[in-house]
């Protein structure tokens, strides 16, 4: 019994000092904040501010606060605010799909690589620094064009291209974490590969991986207002990116229309970002000085 | 560098293969719809009859010799498409990645000095804002500011029609003042990560016993500064602008878009609009090809910094 006690002892320390960690950091905590606040209003939102973010409901290009629309009209008459409160929840969850997407290719292929070593890593590795070269935007509007523009063809194309970082981040973590010895003992005990790459090896290598997979939420956000802007995106939900894009020909009469949206998705990828430091500083305690 | 641009290949044609629809069926609806002999005909014409591995053999031999198809928005040949707009991109993207990295590194090296001082704040706040803003909103905004409200410089372009004579110069200031605007919205994206990663390897070296050794025989900080500390904390900065020139050329689209610079970007732009599909491709191929470029003169500049490195 007190032997029990004493081996779990450290394996419920560190995640109590993780969040520790992470709720000290005043910007995590903001970065947080903010996020849950943009999510709630994505998903509650429509609740208290029911206008429809497709009906035309007054004239086009009224500016913001006139005629008791607080962020304006945009060029058919549309509910800016209606759209960015209605845009959140597409925007996040194409940006959190996408990231998962690229964190599951990134994952499989980089600790096959890192695990196996030999031919395996050198084909996979190839991959990935082909991934690397690849113009990411052009080649996620190439499959956007050819496949038509729905929000899953888009959530597969962000996450198809960019995933080569989380590849090489968890490479290079198997190769450190392989030759130590808790994997070692685990082999001796019988372990099959798949235990050991799965159960053994890919929970310690997690820290970074969860860091880097936060950042790429917020590529993926950026990213798909960026198809959106290019006109590639899914004509039946509204999203941020979407606004912009549709919006774009009139910057010069009515900049407004532009504008907020864009603060939408700057304020977003910028909690994100905050989120993403914390988790490093909270899970990396070696980097915290950097 | 050749494979990649065969994988590239291989890879559009896998993704044309793949997509739903083929070009018997584009021009089958341009022209109204066609029976079943027609489509048997147009399918046999442009080779879609034949087995999986010949079509492939065969797109790869037409690429290979520079033909990458017909655009039927424009009416021209692909190939003179791309190569009437590359020189804009090259210009704008070699010319901000430039930019990026002389102003990064000169911040970086001013932080690393006070590692705790404002100029390193400055750095992490800008990084933070490269980050988050994207980049086509930043143009706007630039935009909206410097050509709208405080005319400066022009909206669109990359020269100004009214300009047909003058020698050399004129038309050189010309492109350089139209330049200028998008130059600087795709560089702010990458300079705070230049300077953010050359302060930290200027910190590292800083502490190395051959900078105590420079200083201690009564080298001048410059000379420390510029001659030993700054050659040997490049390479990290350097490997990473060769990273990023993907992400580089990725922005140069969007730039381009919103400052109608005439490049590939508004090229892809327009093809997607009016779904031209060889277009698209061949500007593919073409980034692809401008991005091994970079990398490999990224090479050759790491090779010159440290001779140690081979390629």
């Amino acid at each position: 019994m007190l032997e029990n006690e004493e081996i779990e002892e450290p394996t419920i320390k560190p995640v109590k000092e993780i969040f520790q960690t992470f709720f000290k950091s005043y910007s995590a905590v903001t970065g947080l904040i903010i996020l849950i606040g943009i999510a709630v209003m994505g998903f509650i939102g429509p609740l208290f501010y029911p206008t429809d973010p497709f009906d035309m409901v007054w004239m086009p290009f009224s500016p913001p606060g006139a005629d008791g629309f607080l962020l304006g009209t945009d060029y058919l008459g549309r509910d800016i605010l209606s759209q960015i409160i209605n845009g959140a929840r597409v925007s996040i969850a194409i940006g959190f799909s996408a990231a998962l997407v690229s964190c599951f290719i990134g994952v499989g292929i980089g600790s096959f690589a890192g695990f196996y070593g030999g031919w395996v890593e050198e084909t996979l590795m190839r991959i990935t620094e082909f991934f690397q070269v690849l113009p990411t935007l052009l080649f996620a509007m190439v499959i956007v064009a050819l496949f038509g523009s729905s929000v899953l063809s888009i959530t597969l194309a962000i996450g198809a291209v960019s995933w080569a970082s989380v590849a090489r981040i968890t490479r290079s973590e198997f190769l450190r974490i392989k030759e130590l010895d808790f994997v070692l003992a685990s082999r001796s005990s019988g372990s099959n590969n798949m235990a050991l790459i799965f159960r053994v090896i890919l929970p310690n290598a997690a820290a970074p991986i969860i860091v880097q997979s936060a950042l790429l939420v917020g590529a993926a956000i950026t990213f798909e207002a960026g198809l959106a802007f290019l006109g590639l995106s899914d004509p039946n939900v509204i999203s941020w990116g979407q606004v912009i894009g549709s919006n774009r020909v009139y910057i010069l009469d009515a900049t407004y229309t532009v504008t907020f949206p864009g603060v939408a998705i700057f304020i977003t990828v910028l909690a994100i970002s905050l989120v993403g430091d914390g988790l490093n500083d909270a899970l990396n305690p070696k980097l915290r000085s950097r | 560098m050749l494979l990649v641009l065969l994988v590239v290949v291989v890879l559009n044609f896998l993704m044309l293969h793949l997509a739903p629809g083929d070009i018997a069926d584009t021009i089958a609806q341009t022209m109204g719809g066609a029976d079943e002999q027609d489509m048997a005909e147009l399918r046999k014409q442009y080779g879609l009859d034949q087995p999986f591995f010949i079509q492939l053999f065969n797109y790869v031999v037409r690429v290979a010799l520079l033909d990458f198809g017909h655009s039927h928005f424009y009416n021209l040949p692909v190939f003179d498409l791309i190569m009437e707009r590359f020189p804009a991109t090259l210009l704008l993207v070699f010319s901000a990645q430039i930019l990026s990295l002389f102003v990064g590194i000169l911040l970086g090296v001013y932080a690393a000095q006070n590692p705790n001082g404002l100029s390193s704040l400055f750095v992490n706040m800008f990084s933070l804002f490269g980050y988050a803003a994207p980049v086509f909103w930043t143009g706007i905004l630039l935009l909206i500011a410097f050509s709208l409200h405080i005319p400066i410089f022009p909206v669109s372009g990359m020269r100004d029609i009214t300009i047909e004579s003058g020698n050399f110069f004129v038309h050189f200031f010309d492109v350089l003042r139209h330049l200028f605007l998008p130059m600087i919205t795709l560089a702010s994206i990458f300079f705070a990560y230049y300077s953010r990663l050359c302060r930290a390897s200027m910190l590292e070296v800083l502490g190395a016993d051959f900078v105590r050794t420079a200083k201690a025989k009564g080298l001048s900080k410059k000379d420390v500064l510029l001659k030993h500390a700054l050659k040997n904390s490049l390479s990290p900065v350097i490997t990473f602008a060769g990273l990023s020139f993907s992400a580089v050329v990725s922005g140069a689209i969007l730039v381009e878009t919103v400052y109608s610079w005439p490049g590939l970007g508004t090229l892809a732009f327009n093809s997607i609009i009016s779904r031209d599909t060889p277009v698209l491709l061949g500007i593919l191929i073409f980034s692809t090809l401008m991005v091994t470029v970079g990398n490999l003169l990224t090479d050759l500049t790491l090779k010159a910094l440290d001779p140690r490195i081979k390629i």
